[in-house]
């Protein structure tokens, strides 16, 4: 800053303007008030106008920044005015990924309560058009579905870190075993469901969508979650723990059996119900491996089994006569999915807060 | 019940150890070992599998597969491929720089103690599934962005981009492109925020004893640090928005043309969102045309992804965090 006239004293840099803390709150009311200003009067002559609030907190906040740089820039100068735009920039970015989350819960909780009732959880689509009808037929296939898939990569996953961990660190086998693990991370889940849908083609014939086919489709996207978390928590396992059983003459088996295992056993329960909930709501793959179906369908090994998230979709794509029937039933349904959903992320987290090993630090 | 393993059994000098070697053991070791096998050979089948059944789609007579239209396989395909890559690409033009501001804030605006419940709430986002954003991007955000895209239309159609006529649905690429920002949102703020808690303290205060502002601290110390795992972060987000398929699929309508017009009811389709609505109706060799499209897709996230491990695992082996 080369403001300094000839004459006239330096600026002590130790000293220079700082603008008092109250200037950006009252910048910001300012702003808005004046956004809101400037969209009444200018509004039109027009009895059904209503001003639009999101444009005048967009405007306002423009104002505000731009107002606040200003300040800044002539009252402490340029590399404090820089800092203050990035400040606000970075809390915006913030609010900005908050207004997505907000709408969402908004319009699925107050959407889906119209028909989250008894009837939702009690009857299945069968021979129903129009009003009525429930998801119990969807929730049912949902639980089995995932439950099969769970049966399917826990152990294999579980096993595979086991091994990773305890028995190939180093080996030839584990590194490749760890790169294709974070491959299939990165399956896109139609493929999942193009593969089970391939792979029951080849074993039973063309067309068969059953809901076995499904749980594999999941699994494929499951074991790679399992393992990757329950790597990272038998690695938090100390070594003192092992080596002293060692020490007892406990054998490598029993010692990852009754040691390892329970130390770990709170952080791996919270990834595998992580990862149940990932699943839960994969919609892609079980759309085409499992199919559509109005009805209840307990057989896991025969005919097309329905599922929540596909429920959803499916009332979604294909309303009927009475849309409006249909689009409630999905929110419902979608409502159930975060319902769902979250009860298993935070149940995940208490788990892993509650019953985590005390490691003495 | 103990075996001698194979070598220790000729015990020639009384000093050797014996190795015991439990039933226990081998049992375990070996099922361990199998499982970890397994899963090679599962990711070995599905690229099997894929190319097994995709195969027949390229090598058939397009006059066989309805779908193709007459047309060889690669004209159907191009212009989802360029779906993919266009809405792909348009979501992380949103969602990267948002997630590396949501980032910066949560590790180093936000109050200490209210930080790791900010993280939560962005976390929260990642466990909404697919089919809820994308009947809330049907519903909710199309119509409320349709208005928007009608002035959009209005006022700046000399850019192709805004060419017109604005869509009456709001249900355009731009809308899915949107809905995949928020999807990916979470993942690439999750993986740049842990990176940017890992930057070394001391630099940190050694940039603010040099009298660096925030902002320059966090750009001469921060961002170059974590740089990699930027990067990586951001391949992950890619690679996820390549291959969502239920917030394509309800969101756009698409005609399956290649086109950079972002407001208009005509639209390219996706790979994922295109196999989504048509297979369930799909029969005979079209089963196979999709099933090759997968491949595709496929292929496609397998470079994106390997890519990224490939620059996380440089970074990891001279990284100060191990």
């Amino acid at each position: 800053m080369s403001l300094a006239r000839p004459g006239a004293p330096r600026p002590n840099a130790f000293a220079a303007g700082k603008l008092n803390s109250q200037v950006p709150s009252l910048l910001l009311v300012g702003g808005l008030a004046l956004s809101w200003a400037l969209y009444t009067f200018s509004a039109p002559e027009d009895e059904d106008y209503q001003v639009n609030l999101i444009l005048v907190a967009l405007t306002g906040i423009v104002f505000f920044t731009l107002g606040l740089v200003a300040v800044s820039l002539r009252v402490e100068g340029r590399r404090k005015a820089v800092d203050r735009l990035a400040t606000v920039l970075f809390t915006l970015s913030f609010l900005i990924a908050l207004t997505p989350l907000i709408s969402l819960i908004i319009t699925v909780v107050s959407r889906g309560a119209i028909r989250f009732d008894g009837d939702f959880f009690t009857l299945s689509m069968r021979n129903v058009v129009g009003d009525g009808g429930g998801a119990a037929h969807a929730i049912v296939g949902t639980v089995i579905m995932t439950l099969a898939a769970g049966l399917i990569s826990v152990p294999i996953g579980l096993l595979t870190s086991i091994y990773i961990v305890e028995y190939g660190a180093g080996k030839r086998l584990t590194r490749w075993i760890t790169f294709f693990v974070d491959v299939m991370t990165g399956i896109p889940s139609i493929v999942a469901g193009l593969f089970a849908y391939a792979l029951f083609e080849i074993l039973l014939g063309p067309g068969t969508r059953v809901g076995i086919s499904g749980s594999a489709a999941l699994a494929v996207l499951m074991i790679p979650i399992v393992v990757r978390s329950s790597e990272e928590m038998l690695r938090l396992v100390p070594n003192e723990l092992r080596e002293a059983s060692y020490a007892l003459g406990v054998p490598k088996w029993l010692t990852i059996v009754k040691v390892v295992l329970p130390t770990s056993i709170a952080g791996i329960t919270t990834g595998i119900m992580l990862a149940i909930a990932r699943v839960m709501g994969e919609t892609a793959p079980l759309l085409i491996a499992a199919g559509f179906s109005n009805n209840f369908n307990f057989n896991i090994f025969d005919d097309r089994m329905q599922s929540l998230p596909n429920f959803v979709y499916y009332s979604y794509i294909a309303q009927g006569s009475v849309p409006e029937a249909y689009l409630n039933r999905a929110w419902a349904g979608a409502l159930t999915l975060i319902v769902i959903v979250m009860v298993l992320n935070i149940g995940a987290r208490l788990i892993a807060r509650f019953f985590a090993p005390k490691l003495g630090r | 019940m103990t075996q001698d393993a194979g070598g220790a059994s000729r015990n020639t000098s009384p000093s050797a150890r014996k190795t015991v070697v439990r039933p226990g053991d081998r049992i375990f070791s070996g099922s361990a070992k199998g499982a970890g096998t397994f899963i090679l050979l599962m990711l070995a089948a599905v690229s099997g599998f894929l190319l097994l059944e995709g195969f027949p789609a390229i090598t058939a007579d397009p006059n066989d597969i309805s779908l193709l239209a007459g047309e060889s396989f690669w004209v159907w395909v191009g212009p989802l491929v360029f779906g993919t890559l266009w809405a792909a690409a348009l979501a992380m033009v949103v969602a990267f720089p948002l997630a590396i501001g949501i980032a910066l804030f949560i590790s180093h605006y936000a109050p200490r103690r209210v930080a790791t419940t900010l993280g939560y709430v962005v976390d929260l986002l990642a466990a909404v599934p697919s089919v809820v954003y994308g009947l809330w991007g049907g519903v909710i955000l199309a119509p409320a962005l349709q208005p928007s895209y009608t002035w959009l239309a209005d006022n700046l159609s000399f850019l192709p981009f805004f060419a017109g006529p604005a869509s009456g649905t709001g249900r355009t690429i731009l809308t899915a492109a949107l809905v995949l920002a928020v999807m990916v949102l979470p993942i690439i703020t999750a993986v740049s925020r842990e990176v940017f808690l890992q930057t070394p303290a001391l630099y940190e205060e050694a940039s603010y004893a040099l009298g660096a502002t925030k902002w320059e601290m966090i750009r001469t110390v921060v961002l170059p640090v974590g740089r990699g795992g930027i990067i990586s972060a951001a391949m992950l987000g890619l690679g996820r928005a390549l291959g969502e398929t239920l917030a394509v699929a309800m969101v756009l309508s698409a005609t399956g043309v290649i086109s950079l017009n972002l407001i208009s009811s005509v639209n390219p389709s996706t790979i994922a969102a295109n196999v989504a609505l048509s297979f369930p109706e799909a029969y005979g060799l079209n089963i196979n045309a999709l099933i090759a499209s997968g491949l595709i897709l496929f292929a496609i996230t397998l470079v994106v992804n390997s890519v990224a491990r490939w620059i996380v695992n440089r970074r990891s082996e001279f990284s100060g965090a191990n």
